[in-house]
């Protein structure tokens, strides 16, 4: 854990220097009981792969030309499926119009991967026999109950068989840890003396962080977002969480979170910046710790109401729509519809 | 010692109690370092304000196999003057719904709750605290309302079903505007509810560091003949390493409202 930490500090410290846009001795302004401030709406949007493509090899960093150019390419290819809005092969109502999308770089990040350790930016491989279930927009993927990943399902034979997401039980992409997704990346940060909330937009799962030194809760007592606990280390608030349910993946469609230790790592490093560090320790699923960094620059705005469940006309109308299928079938088939 | 404080507190009317235990308290207020009450922490009410606002006699609940347990307790009530003065229409409507309670009452499908309603369910909640945002989070269906301390005037850019909260200090007390609620939350399990125009005043005010008085203020002219008002008290949980837990009760009324859905056994 020490080295994990160290090569965080000093990646930080990369990240900060390599572009310039902050200064070399930024001052950390403190909230009235005199704690670091992260308050307030943060993105943590980002255009950078989560793992290192292969053709960077051991680069860590892009120059400031190639991050534009990269950008740029992004850009415009987004603006051209905008022109062409209407649907693509697997959403052919065109549901997810290019309109929403918001999945730009924020935060001009010059690094190759979000992953910063290992030092290759790639994840360490999963344990041998260890699921991997990512799921998916599409037709659904092969898989049995229970369906632990976000997006997508298994089949349609009922609820239990579409993605976490789709059941509106957790956000496809707030984690915890969050990661950057194709919208609705906005986090807020309170703090309060003896308390951190992170409140995530997406499915509004607003994390209460205890600052108090207390125990963790009892091994029985497992939750969604598990059961964290904070502190301060210097100026990074260092959060760690345990006790998560086995309902869910530990990371990216692997495993399950039962045995997943996260920590994550909040530092501001710029007035208009906080740098989130995680690093997911789950011996389990992943032969090896990993850490990623995601730069969350200030977003200019409020957090609105994510009521997924409320009007989640969705779920209803692909399990009744699989039924009327099935009935038609039967029908041709000249069987007696029920 | 909780309990003995409540019972004697049914003895005498609320109104006069909150005031006479305000006035000796105000030293005894937690502040915080810009010198405004402190409210953090985790607070709930007790009583059977959640069944229903108006006075009601205990009565046998709607599940037979839940008996005892399910039966639903009766309550003194927390509305001031006793009955919510809806008009004609709106007391129709508000028999229908108590007749078709399970049917229609939002809450058994774990929709977020609304407000004033989130705050007396049977459920903590947590306020944190900061000088220009409150965040009050739920227990039940992990509901939660960013309050803004800086901005008076300004106005829901959107409805939404836990509102848009402006809060301000008058002395001690937070003072909380809600609006932009959705039209279809309702106040209680009782068939109480409002409409599209409702407008919600909420008052909180220390009684000591254990207790918040906590009153609401009721608006809709489509609904009600005049504005109207609860009271109760916000007690805090005192348990050592008190937290909220989940209660994300979407994955229990999946059954409820998908399964009717469902694959049958013959398919």
């Amino acid at each position: 854990m020490r080295t994990l930490l160290a090569l965080g500090m000093i990646a930080a410290l990369g990240v900060g220097t390599a572009h310039g846009a902050e200064p070399k001795k930024y001052v950390v302004p403190r909230t009235e009981s005199g704690q670091p401030d992260l308050r307030g709406v943060w993105n943590y949007g980002s255009d950078t792969p989560f793992e290192r493509p292969p053709q960077f090899k051991d680069r860590e960093f892009l120059t400031p030309e190639e991050a534009a150019a990269i950008s740029k390419q992004i850009r415009d290819r987004s603006a051209q499926i905008e022109a062409g809005d209407g649907g693509t092969p697997i959403d052919p109502t065109g549901g997810y119009n290019q309109f929403w999308m918001d999945y730009f770089g924020q935060g001009a990040n010059l690094r190759t991967s979000l992953v910063i350790d290992p030092p290759d930016g790639r994840m360490p491989p999963v344990q041998s026999g260890v699921k991997v279930e990512n799921g998916g927009l599409g037709p659904d993927t092969n898989g049995v109950r229970p369906v632990r990943f976000r997006v997508g399902g298994i089949n349609k034979d009922g609820p239990e068989s579409r993605g976490l997401s789709e059941r509106c039980l957790m956000g496809y992409s707030s984690g915890p840890p969050f990661v950057p997704s194709l919208y609705n990346n906005i986090v807020q940060i309170f703090q309060t003396r003896t308390h951190a909330v992170i409140m995530t937009e997406m499915i509004h799962d607003a994390r209460i962080v205890p600052l108090d030194g207390r125990p963790t809760l009892d091994p029985e007592l497992t939750q969604w977002s598990g059961d964290s606990r904070g502190h301060w280390e210097g100026d990074t608030l260092v959060v760690e969480t345990r006790n998560f349910t086995d309902k869910t993946t530990s990371f990216r469609g692997a495993g399950t979170a039962k045995d997943l230790h996260l920590t994550e790592r909040f530092t501001r490093v710029g007035a208009n910046r906080v740098d989130y560090q995680f690093t997911i320790d789950d011996p389990k699923t992943f032969a090896k710790p990993f850490t990623a960094l995601i730069p969350m620059v200030r977003a200019d705005g409020d957090l609105y109401e994510y009521a997924c469940h409320e009007g989640n006309y969705g779920l209803s109308n692909i399990l009744s729509g699989a039924r009327q299928d099935e009935q038609e079938a039967l029908a041709k088939k000249g069987g007696s519809p029920q | 010692m909780k309990l003995g404080a409540s019972s004697s507190l049914a003895a005498i009317s609320l109104a006069g109690l909150a005031l006479a235990s305000v006035a000796n308290a105000a030293d005894k207020v937690a502040r915080t370092p810009d010198g405004k009450p402190d409210l953090n922490g985790i607070w709930q009410t007790m009583g059977s304000a959640h069944w229903n606002l108006e006075p009601h006699n205990a009565e046998a609940g709607p599940v037979t196999s839940m008996g005892a347990l399910g039966a639903i307790p009766g309550g003194l009530g927390v509305v001031e003057g006793g009955r919510i003065p809806y008009k004609p229409e709106a007391a129709k409507q508000r028999a229908e719904n108590k007749a078709n309670w399970l049917e229609r009452d939002p809450l058994v499908k774990c929709y977020l709750p609304g407000v004033p309603r989130a705050t007396y369910l049977p459920h903590p909640f947590q306020i944190v605290q900061e000088p220009k945002t409150l965040l009050i989070t739920y227990e039940f269906a992990g509901a939660d309302r960013i309050v803004y301390m800086n901005r008076p005037g300004s106005q829901a850019q959107v409805d939404s079903w836990m509102g848009y909260n402006l809060g301000r200090w008058e002395g001690d007390t937070l003072v909380i505007d809600v609006t932009g609620q959705m039209a279809e939350s309702w106040l209680d399990s009782a068939g109480n509810f409002h409409g599209s125009k409702l407008q919600v005043q909420e008052r909180y005010t220390p009684a000591g560091v254990n207790v918040l008085m906590y009153e609401a203020t009721i608006t809709d002219p489509d609904v009600f003949t005049r504005p109207w008002k609860i009271s109760m008290p916000l007690y805090r949980r005192l348990e050592k390493n008190m937290q909220l837990l989940d209660f994300k009760c979407v994955e229990f009324v999946e059954e409820l409202l998908y399964g009717k859905y469902r694959k049958s056994a013959a398919q």
